[in-house]
């Protein structure tokens, strides 16, 4: 699961949970990947992002190093910005580890890389 | 013609060459009625992604995709694959769990029919249905759609589901490409989120309305055998009667034929 994905992952499914998110990060293993960097991808998806959820989750993984916790207006230039966002979003991945609901704490596992969101009846 | 997709177990489905080919031009269709940009990255939403077919797909036009399944089996395909998406184990019918706005439009590949099932006695299929639409509604970004490549039992299903995603909030409808064949046929449900906007043109097809007979594809053959036979005059009762019995072939929902079916109105209708 890159960090991209845990961007936009929410646990509002649960019953009786409000927002969910953002889902806290315990790994027990993280891998690093090459991707090809694609400036005007990661430009597009800077405003969808919630930022100070991707540096808390970075840093939980001991990959923030200096990517700036606030986003600079003019970001679309910045070509050392981009591409220190891209590495965050895009090559950090959980391979194994939890997600937990930061209202229920509720674990979601994540094995292969793949979160398990699916839920049990009494929860939907 | 994929009528019974649970006869076969999840890795032969996808290994089958045939199959494969079919995935990916439905996954080429739906991407064309997806309506994006064009040559702009984007951030798909693969719903019920399954081996990860649909989503090679979306990668080879350069987007980003997460993908939701609910089988593990077919996810591990996926994985074996390497494909370059995001996946997680889900249940569609449990909700979208995003965030408000994540992406710029989602498709689903043969998935869609399996939420008109109630797997479990707890299960109800308009519910399940609309908490999969509501949530997706919200998870998309305003102006993007979702485009669903289904394979719907019968037009009850298709009531069914177009029912609960209006009631959620989408507008749009069915898209059929090649109504009259039975091995090409495909049906394509395509969801907007801007407000009323056109549907998209079918494929194989040249007008709306069919002649009434099912084998005939092409418009030239379609207009000479109209002369032949001889249309009913427009608008006549015999010719709403006909229209009817057209719709009712091609699989949509139709009122039933009374002794008010295309009696005198007075003008102000």
């Amino acid at each position: 699961m890159k960090l991209i994905t845990h961007n936009m992952l929410t646990s509002k499914s649960l019953k009786g949970v409000n927002v969910g998110f953002p889902l806290k990060i315990c790994a027990t293993e993280v891998k690093e990947v090459a991707v090809d960097f694609n400036p005007e991808f990661v430009t597009r998806m800077i405003p969808k992002l919630d930022w100070d959820a991707l540096c808390q989750a970075a840093e939980s993984l001991g990959c923030l190093n200096d990517l700036p916790r606030s986003v600079n207006p003019n970001h679309e230039n910045d070509e050392e910005f981009l591409k220190k966002a891209h590495h965050v979003l895009l090559e950090v991945e959980v391979i194994e580890g939890e997600l937990v609901c930061p209202e229920t704490g509720r674990k979601f596992p994540v094995n292969e890389g793949i979160p398990n969101m699916l839920l049990n009846e009494d929860e939907v | 013609m994929w009528t019974t997709p649970h006869t076969f177990t999840p890795l032969f489905l996808s290994e089958c060459t045939r199959m494969i080919e079919i995935q990916s031009q439905m996954t080429e269709r739906a991407l064309e009625l997806l309506a994006l940009q064009e040559d702009v990255p984007c951030f798909i939403l693969d719903i019920g992604c399954g081996s990860g077919l649909s989503g090679q797909t979306l990668e080879e036009s350069g987007h980003f995709w997460i993908g939701v399944d609910i089988s593990s089996a077919m996810l591990s395909v996926a994985l074996e694959r390497e494909v370059e998406g995001d996946m997680m184990l889900g249940d569609m019918g449990q909700g979208m769990c995003f965030r408000a706005g994540s992406f710029d439009g989602a498709i689903s590949i043969s998935a869609l029919q399996w939420l008109c099932n109630a797997d479990k006695t707890s299960h109800s299929p308009p519910k399940r249905l609309f908490k999969f639409f509501s949530t997706l509604y919200s998870c998309l970004s305003r102006g993007s759609r979702a485009v669903f490549q289904f394979y719907p039992e019968n037009s009850e299903q298709i009531e069914l589901i177009t029912q609960q995603a209006m009631k959620a909030g989408f507008t749009g409808g069915l898209v059929v490409d090649y109504p009259n064949s039975t091995k090409a046929k495909k049906m394509f449900l395509v969801l907007f989120t801007g407000g009323h906007q056109k549907l998209p043109k079918a494929l194989g097809t040249e007008e709306q309305q069919n002649t009434g007979t099912d084998h005939i594809p092409y418009s030239d053959k379609r207009e000479r055998m109209k002369q032949i036979r001889g249309k009913a005059p427009k608008k006549s009762r015999d010719w709403i009667l006909e229209k009817k019995e057209r719709r009712r072939r091609q699989g949509r929902n139709v009122r039933p034929d009374t002794k008010y079916t295309g009696r005198k109105r007075s003008g102000k209708f």
